[in-house]
């Protein structure tokens, strides 16, 4: 066991885990943050996904040993304004079902919006292809990450739909 | 027992952040009605009013994405005059008092939507009551509205909190009256899921997320062959593991057999997997060394010769009417196996102290889950308490209980709490699966392109029969989608018939059941009927269906809302395909293109009656995910068996569909007052066959066996 450091949302975390542990299971099992889920371990499907300095990573497949300084961002952490739009856009939309790949799949949008302001559903398609959803809400992603965009785009200083947080449920 | 925080509530209102504790409310009953009998109108344990107001209101069935925890409170609330964001929805526990819990079959809102209501009705007559006693005025002149009570005459108001004591003492009224559907404010609205801002930000509680003080984690390493037994356990270099605790044998209890096991437990799920890789275990194959799909299907098409059992349903004779036709068709079609391959995996977390066991799990039904207790178990069915957790998906995969009685014989072990983690590769490799079944299909036209007979012949594996060992001449549900009342186009002999085919690879009901397989041979023959008989496939369809103004109707609006008939580009064709099943109707038309060898899916349109939809957007929802989930498993892996072992491991070998895979879908729900059928299965089964047709209309190349490529039709 090694005493290790990581920078997740915002906020230094100290744990105590073999280096090679997978960032999900630090996260899910050491710290709680539940938020981030396993699919699939190899990768595949994208139920894991965080951002490592801003840029989205499978948490399943690096290791805890090899983040060191890294900034982590999980879904409970997502508070830029592109993560907003996009959850906010999620609400109305009504995307999820089980809603339990959601969080990497806002993970991916998030970056999405944050390099491309207004992506065509080709850019969508390339951007969000490494997120399975067995529930097939892909048709209301779709819509979610255009209405995100165009309040965005409407709003670029914060106001609108950008400057809602999301809404928090109690569910925990 | 445990001090895990209540997360079985959810606050179904956006903003608030409701505590932990929801009991520390003082909620109190309105009546002590417990002892009544499931589903005996009145106030019952499903209203729970607390003297500040809040009103919670309980779903009797598990919630895996269908959406059964808006839809079925909405029945209560509509009734009860209370407003979706003012109620508290929490999960019923399993206990007899909510009756049978089990999501399934497409069950949950046609199956509730008269005793909901009820159940609402009653208790507003009951504060109605209430109200007219404290002011001493006619029932008649009070109404409810919101949560409270007007008095019509001086409109004074009480909110239900001020009178659920009062309430309480009364009798309910028997035989309260229903709001007939135009009457309805909440039920056929498309309102917002008031939970969806839980799945978006990380907060709502899977069962994979549950955390129960000093719980332990831990993998079982299953038999990789079907059936296989332990040889040997060298566990040396697995307690080696950093974090593993200890490595113990334990069983997988399958409804009809018991099957070896051995469990990792650790401090936490990696080092747990870690483990269970450093493991050894020796396994003895016993019969099934040789058990293979290709056998299996090799024996389908020789069993296809047998005759089979007829349902009650049959008309006329089919042999004649094969002989009074013209032309005569026969077809084979094939379906493959396949994993429901839910995003969460089969997961479960359970604590047996002494003679007590509670468990956090995603199942299907709760009630079920602590019947298999305490059959398998011994333990007293109210000793059993189960705290039903959102299923992260689970098409019919978490109603097979294997994965939770794990939890419970290891935490017995452990003497500790234990959550049990089934990986992607165990949920890949065990099943059960949806089994490969055949579609042997007859017909033959007369001269003037009339079908004069029909025949339906299911060949494959039962699954009562493997599981409940049940008799498929005692049941139709194997014949889901295609018995008269589902598929009733008129043809003057006709016959469904059954040949049971047995197997030893696990198999269990996947999203839509037999109908999911049924329906390929059934509507793409009816395709190759009218082929046959010069006509086109809508008007075919129409004609057939000239005495069925339902489905009648929902052909009708396809026709309009996808252009059917109007002139496509070139390349492009058109296929179409209905099903009733789950008592809905729905019906696609596919637009495909060519692309080199292969096809393109343009377009699906399709159009779905329900009767009621309780929230349409829901119910569209649903149907767009249905799409998704057929043609994935129309075109993407099937599982596979050799040598008694599956030969997909995870999601690069078992592919679901992709976002970029996906067509454009537009879902049109027909406008209802008919009585709510299912929504969250009777979208997928037409899916595969209006694609087959499609592309039988653009290249003229007929489909019969799924998966298919699409990249390379032929």
């Amino acid at each position: 066991m090694q005493k290790i450091t990581l920078s997740v949302n915002g906020t230094p975390r100290a744990i105590e885990a073999e280096p090679d542990m997978p960032l999900l299971w630090a996260l899910r099992d050491l710290m709680g943050l539940t938020g981030t889920k396993y699919g699939c371990g190899i990768a595949s499907c994208g139920a894991c996904t965080v951002h490592l300095d801003g840029t989205p990573v499978r948490s399943c497949s690096i290791t805890v040993g090899l983040i060191k300084n890294s900034r982590i961002t999980t879904i409970e952490g997502l508070s830029a304004k592109a993560g907003l739009a996009i959850q906010q856009a999620w609400i109305e939309k009504q995307v999820p079902q089980c809603g339990y790949c959601q969080s990497g799949q806002i993970m991916s949008a998030t970056t999405l919006l944050a390099n491309n302001a207004n992506p065509t559903d080709a850019d969508i398609d390339n951007a969000m292809s490494g997120n399975l959803c067995r529930c097939g809400t892909y048709p209301r992603i779709r819509a979610a990450i255009h209405l995100a965009a165009a309040s965005l785009r409407e709003h670029p200083t914060g106001k609108g739909a950008a400057e809602t947080p999301a809404k928090t449920g109690s569910g925990r | 027992m445990s001090t895990i925080p209540r997360r079985d509530f959810m606050k179904l209102a956006g903003t608030l952040t409701l505590g932990f504790s929801l009991p520390g409310l003082a909620i109190s009953r309105i009546a002590n009605l417990s002892q009544l009998p499931l589903d005996q109108v009145g106030l019952s344990p499903y209203i729970q009013i607390a003297k500040d107001g809040i009103v919670t209101l309980i779903c009797p069935r598990p919630d895996m994405g269908q959406g059964a925890s808006q839809a079925m409170p909405m029945l209560i609330a509509e009734e009860l005059e209370v407003r979706m964001e003012d109620i508290i929805v929490k999960f019923s526990d399993g206990q007899s008092q909510f009756g049978g819990q089990g999501a399934g079959g497409s069950s949950s809102v046609r199956s509730k939507y008269q005793s909901l209501r009820q159940v609402g009705a009653t208790a507003r007559e009951m504060l109605k009551q209430a109200a007219a006693n404290k002011w001493n005025c006619a029932v008649a002149d009070c109404k409810a509205e919101n949560g409270k009570i007007i008095n019509k005459t001086n409109d004074a108001i009480l909110s239900y909190g001020a009178l659920v004591d009062e309430a309480a003492k009364l009798t309910p009224p028997k035989d309260v009256k229903l709001k007939t559907p135009k009457e309805f404010k909440l039920i056929g609205k498309s309102l917002p899921r008031l939970d969806v801002p839980t799945r978006v930000n990380g907060s709502a509680v899977f069962g994979l997320d549950v955390q129960v003080p000093g719980m332990l984690y831990a993998v079982v390493q299953h038999s990789p062959m079907i059936h296989g037994k332990i040889k040997s356990i060298d566990d040396a270099a697995a307690l080696a593991i950093p974090g593993v605790r200890k490595v113990v044998r334990t069983e997988r209890l399958l409804p009809y057999k018991k099957l070896e096991a051995v469990a990792v437990i650790a401090d936490n799920t990696w080092a747990a997997i870690q483990g269970r890789k450093a493991l050894k275990v020796e396994w003895e194959n016993g019969d099934n060394a040789k058990t293979s799909t290709t056998a299996y299907f090799q024996n389908l098409r020789e069993l296809v010769k047998k005759d089979g059992f007829t349902m009650t349903d049959a008309k006329g004779d089919v042999e004649s009417g094969l002989k009074t036709s013209v032309k005569t068709l026969e077809a084979v079609y094939e379906t493959p196996f396949t994993a429901h391959a839910p995003l969460e995996p089969e997961n479960s977390t359970a604590y047996v102290q002494g003679d007590k066991v509670e468990i956090w799990a995603p199942v299907q039904g709760p009630d079920n889950l602590i019947s298999y207790v305490v059959q398998k178990y011994g333990y007293k069915k109210e000793n059993v308490k189960v705290n039903t957790q959102l299923l992260g998906g689970s098409f019919g995969r978490k109603s097979y209980y294997d994965y939770a009685l794990e939890a419970v014989d290891l935490s017995k072990q452990m003497n500790a709490p234990v959550k049990v983690t089934w990986t992607r590769e165990d949920d890949l490799s065990q099943g059960p699966f949806r089994p490969g079944m055949l579609s042997a299909m007859r017909g033959g036209i007369d001269a003037n392109g009339i079908v004069q007979a029909f025949e339906h012949k299911i060949v494959g594996a039962f699954l009562g029969w493997q599981i409940f060992k049940a008799d498929p001449t005692k049941s139709t549900s194997w014949s889901e989608g295609i018995n008269q009342e589902d598929s009733p186009y008129a043809i003057p002999n006709r016959a469904q018939k059954f040949v049971l085919a047995e197997t030893e690879i696990p198999v269990l009901w996947w999203r839509s059941v037999y109908a999911s397989t049924n329906l390929f041979g059934h509507e793409c023959f009816i395709d190759e009927l009218a082929r046959a008989a010069k006509q086109d496939p809508m008007a075919f369809r129409l004609k057939m269906l000239a005495g069925e103004p339902r489905f009648a109707a929902v052909l009708q609006l396809l026709k309009e809302k996808s252009g059917y008939g109007q002139p496509l580009p070139a390349g492009h064709a058109m296929g179409i395909a209905m099903s009733r099943s789950f008592k809905s109707i729905c019906a696609y038309a596919v637009t495909v293109s060519k692309r080199g060898k292969g096809v393109k899916i343009e377009k699906v349109v399709g159009v779905i009656d329900v009767g009621v939809a309780i929230n349409p957007d829901n119910v569209k929802a649903q149907t767009e995910g249905n799409v998704v989930m057929g043609l994935s498993a129309a075109l993407k892996n099937a599982i596979t068996f050799e040598d008694g072992q599956s030969q997909q491991s995870n999601y690069h070998q078992f592919n679901i569909f992709r976002i970029n895979e996906t067509p454009k879908i537009a879902i049109h729900v027909m406008p209802s007052e008919a009585d709510p059928g299912g929504a969250g299965e009777p979208g997928l089964p037409p899916v595969a066959p209006a694609l087959c047709n499609a592309i039988f209309n653009l290249t003229g190349k007929r489909i019969r066996k799924l998966p298919f490529d699409l990249e390379n039709v032929g």
